[in-house]
């Protein structure tokens, strides 16, 4: 027995040592708690935080769009989107089709639903985010059929003016992948909605307001459990409203009585601030149709449109500017003491200059006879102005022009703008056509807008404000602000006061005098000032341009009008009726009171009927 | 008894599976009710069987097995059962009847074999399934039956030194300061030439095969035990039951977020959260309060067990008891260790506590076994 004794002593030994091993390990093991639960409590319950809770954007409201009037160019409404929650696909397709009738879900929508729904098959599938309040109330009403679907409200934009203003509002949409790269939408995260285009574009920052934030819990799948009432949790704060210089009633007015068939633009400022009164082009688009994504084939007819619906032509087209660019030439000539008002050319209008061995025409073939610089504004007569570009010189035209910032872009308010286009040195001609490859007649073409030159609508209502006015070139703007009426200094035409009434009386007769290229559509209460302009472009027809002013004397508004092969033959000019009607509807509704004599006032015949008397450049 | 069932505290967060565990409970008890009426020596005499029909078990488990990864289940009947978790208990078995008969404790190294050739058989078999954890879980009923039967401690450190070589064997110069330690051992106990020579070349060849043996692990256990080393390796894989088990038990705090309402349970980021990770459940629901109350009880527990061991006045008895000391304790250490990073991840299960019908039924049997040598002292 004394060998078991011995063994039952070293076993308690080792029972001793046992215990105090299972003692220590305890004890180390709640240190290690201890460590885990109180010293890093906190930085943990924020992990597990972290771990559960899923910010959710709520999208802000974005601002509206007032015009000059406080008529609603762009809102946001509630709108609907339906969802479908996680569901076996059999069940989903089941649901899907019962609600198809309702929210008139092709069979094909219906397709591309599931497929969207096996891609993420944790998150719910949206259905559809553009339903009305009808649509929502008919599932509604069937609530017990439909325990899968999540009706949820969000934003949504409506512009009530369509396609009217479409140029000027731009439109929205989801963000696309080189956007979210730019610097710009750094904080923009994929799936917002941003501006496109237009106003909702270049005012995206104001007009967004700024996102709010909902938390959720979700399970370690990422499938939503529960909404998560949180103190990070923010409201969504709408976005600016903005209130436009553009008058919708006057943008309304230009698209009613635009010539359908034709492609073209109009444009109105106000030359004494710089604001937009018009912009209008044509053919347009419905800008309702981009919201909550445009469907493809939509879109395909949009973009394929040989009309181009989407281009911007007043501020994205370029346009040979035609006889409008005369008064370029004439303001050069009479600032460098080339020429004066009353100055004759020393060779008188045959109907065409001969230039070397070329004959460089007039539109008129049977001559105007001789002409001052006045009256050949008045007629539009090109071989006075084929003469002035000549003795200009061709280095001092095309510094000249340069200089009055012909190359640039007016910075107008909208993206998408683009400059006008001048040769800005004989080097440009050398590089183009190699120094033998041109001859100095380039001057005679330049002297009456063709050949090199290309300008856009607004740039040339800008270049005529500043005739209007006899101050710098305005800046036109859209928004209301007195920060953005800027003019550009450096542009400024720099006309003796009196040189420039001169001008301005020229311009005056074009309009209403008898034999003026604009008379047969003269207003009859206001005083228009301006300029007729034949494009000739490889495009067709002439294109028919207007630009001038009214009153003549205290200019409210400044035209530009362009109509795509608007010049049939050399009687007819669709641009003229128009910017004469689109004057006289503005001055008549800003209480203008007429400056024209009543007996001048008398009724103007129809146009084309007796085209004889006055044909028009 | 009582205090013993008194720990079952059952597993919530997988729906049904409490339920399925009661039925194992119920099974368990039963088992209980039927083992502690067997006389400790008839177990004795029908040990060699018990141990033959498990090892039987085991190669058939690696032929027609499943269950996720590994090969470790046996279905029959409707539930899943671990061969494994026989083999530990025939294994203890067998060591004790071996270990037991002996009046004096072996102190030469090459008398073990009979007892180390009984352990490795199941171990191979269980690495090839291959469940890291349990073959673990063998190692440590051969040492600990070995220590109880009075075994030299430097000779189970002779024989476990082969197996440290292994682990050391990835780093040259810790392995190198290792090897000397054994070889300076070997000569200060003068221990006799050929076991010395045995134990230096064993931990030679052990340090050499760590490389080629590791390749030959399963990707899984590879990146668990490197996990282990750092758990942010692998944050969305391996590590992401490490990561979430330290969040769930940090955010407990002190008082813990309420029973059955931890979030990081709830919602799913606790993976495995009713067996290998229940402990991060207490310590998150809970608090340090909960962890502490659970640690007193089982520590209380096992130190019951060990006195038990200590008191027996049968060497065979004695031995299986602290054998069981040792494995649960091994359980408690490595489940609850790893749960806050200070073991590495091994699907250990935590006796009384975790789920799982095969080591329940085990565990209770056990504790028959146990309750049976307190009553026949």
């Amino acid at each position: 027995m004394t060998g078991g004794e011995a063994a039952r002593l070293s076993r308690g030994r080792r029972s001793r040592a046992a215990a105090a091993v299972l003692f220590v390990v305890i004890v180390i093991l709640a240190a290690a708690f201890f460590r885990l639960q109180v010293l890093g409590g906190g930085s943990y319950e924020l992990q597990s935080r972290n771990n559960r809770l899923r910010p959710i954007p709520i999208p802000a409201a974005r601002g509206a769009i007032y015009d000059r009037d406080g008529e609603l160019l762009a809102e946001s409404i509630p709108g609907y989107s339906l969802s479908l929650l996680p569901a076996p696909p059999d069940t989903a397709r089941v649901t899907l089709d019962r609600l198809a009738p309702y929210l008139s879900l092709t069979p094909d929508d219906v397709e591309a639903i599931l497929e969207r729904r096996r891609r993420n098959p944790q998150l719910p599938v949206l259905v559809r985010d553009d339903l009305n309040f009808g649509q929502v109330a008919a599932v509604e009403e069937r609530r017990p059929e439909f325990r899968l679907v999540v009706i949820e409200t969000h934003p949504r934009r409506r512009y009530p003016a369509g396609s009217v203003v479409a140029h000027v509002t731009g439109y929205v949409g989801e963000i696309s992948e080189a956007e979210l790269d730019s610097d710009e939408f750094v904080e923009y995260e994929a799936g917002r909605i941003v501006g496109k285009q237009g106003i909702e574009r270049s005012y995206e920052s104001l007009l967004a307001g700024a996102a709010g934030t909902r938390y959720v819990e979700v399970n370690a799948r990422g499938s939503i459990v529960r909404e998560f009432p949180s103190d990070l949790a923010r409201a969504a704060e709408p976005g600016t409203e903005l209130h436009l210089t553009l008058d919708l009633a006057l943008q309304q007015f230009a698209d009613s009585i635009f010539p359908e068939e034709h492609r073209g633009a109009v444009v109105a400022l106000d030359p004494r601030t710089g604001e937009v009164l018009l912009l209008y082009s044509h053919p347009s688009f419905d800008p309702n149709l981009f919201v909550g994504g445009i469907s493809e084939v939509e879109w395909a007819a949009i973009r394929d449109d040989p009309r181009q619906p989407i281009l911007n032509r007043a501020a994205s087209a370029l346009y040979p500017p035609g006889s409008t660019w005369k008064l370029v030439l004439a303001t050069l000539g009479i600032r460098g003491g080339t020429v004066g008002i009353d100055t004759y050319m020393p060779t008188s209008c045959r109907g065409a200059l001969q230039f070397g061995r070329r004959a460089f025409r007039c539109w008129k073939p049977e001559g105007h006879g001789p002409l001052d610089l006045s009256s050949a504004i008045k007629e539009s007569c090109n071989v006075f102005f084929y003469q002035l570009g000549l003795r200009l010189g061709l280095d001092p035209l095309l510094s000249g022009v340069d200089g009055l910032g012909f190359n640039q872009a007016t910075g107008v308010d909208i993206p998408g703008e683009i400059s006008g286009r001048f040769p800005p040195s004989r080097d440009w001609y050398n590089e183009k056509f190699g120094r033998r490859g041109w001859t100095e007649a380039v001057v005679l073409n330049l002297s009456i807008g063709q050949g090199e030159t290309e300008q856009t609508l607004l740039r040339l209502a800008q270049f005529y404000s500043a005739l209007a006015t006899g101050e710098s070139p305005v800046v036109p703007h859209l928004l209301q602000s007195e920060a953005l009426q800027q003019v550009r200094e450096d542009w400024a035409p720099n006309l003796p006061e009196a040189r420039r009434r001169e001008l301005v009386s020229a311009l005056t007769r074009v309009v209403n005098e008898p034999g003026g290229t604009a008379y047969w559509h003269r207003p009859r209460e206001w005083t228009l000032a301006g300029k007729t302009g034949t494009a000739q472009n490889p495009h067709g027809e002439p294109h028919s341009w207007f630009v001038g002013f009214a009153p003549a004397n205290d200019p409210r508004i400044v035209i530009a009008v362009i109509v795509e092969n608007g010049h049939p033959d050399n009687q007819t000019s669709r641009a003229v009726p128009l910017a004469s009607q689109v004057v006289s509807r503005y001055l008549g509704s800003e209480g203008i009171p007429p400056d024209r004599a009543l007996e001048d006032q008398a009724p103007i015949p129809v146009p084309g009927v007796s085209a004889v008397e006055g044909g028009v450049q | 008894m009582i205090w013993s069932a008194g720990q079952v505290d059952l597993p919530s967060g997988v729906t049904g599976a409490w339920r399925r565990q009661l039925v194992w409970l119920a099974i368990s008890i039963v088992a209980f009710a039927v083992v502690a009426r067997v006389p400790m020596r008839w177990l004795e005499w029908a040990t060699p069987w018990i141990y033959t029909i498990s090892i039987f078990l085991l190669l058939l488990v690696l032929v027609v097995g499943g269950g996720p990864n590994t090969r470790s289940w046996l279905r029959f009947a409707g539930f899943s059962i671990q061969p494994a978790e026989l083999a530990k208990l025939a294994t203890i078995l067998l060591l004790a009847r071996m270990l037991g008969s002996r009046k004096e404790p072996q102190s030469r190294l090459f008398e073990l074999w009979r007892p180390v050739v009984a352990v490795v058989v199941p171990f191979l078999l269980v690495m090839a399934q291959p469940d890291l954890g349990s073959a673990l879980i063998f190692v440590v009923i051969l040492v600990s039956a070995l220590f109880w039967a009075g075994t030299p401690l430097f000779t189970i450190f002779m024989l476990v030194s082969p197996g440290v070589s292994l682990i050391l064997g990835f780093s040259a110069a810790v392995w190198g300061v290792w090897f000397v330690v054994v070889v300076m051992g070997l000569y200060l106990r003068r221990s006799f030439m050929a076991e010395a020579v045995a134990v230096a070349l064993a931990n030679l060849a052990a340090g050499a095969l760590a490389t080629p043996l590791w390749n030959r692990l399963a990707p899984y256990q590879q990146r668990r035990l490197l996990v282990f080393l750092d758990p942010d390796v692998d944050p969305r894989g391996a590590g992401w039951h490490l990561i979430q088990s330290k969040v769930a038990i940090g955010s407990g705090g002190v008082t813990g977020q309420g029973f059955g309402l931890g979030p990081q349970k709830r919602l799913a980021f606790l993976p495995e959260q009713h067996t290998d990770f229940i402990f991060s459940v207490v310590g998150e629901e809970l608090g340090l309060i909960g962890v502490l109350v659970f640690l007193v009880l089982l520590a209380w527990f096992l130190r019951r067990v060990l006195r038990v061991a200590s008191e027996s006045s049968q060497s065979f008895g004695s031995l299986v008891v602290f054998c069981f000391f040792a494995v649960w304790f091994a359980h408690l250490v490595i489940n609850i260790g790893m749960t806050v990073g200070l073991m590495p991840v091994t699907g250990l299960p935590l006796p009384f506590i975790s789920y799982g019908g095969s080591f329940l039924l085990t565990t209770f049997v056990g504790l028959a076994l146990v309750c049976r040598v307190a009553y026949e002292t």
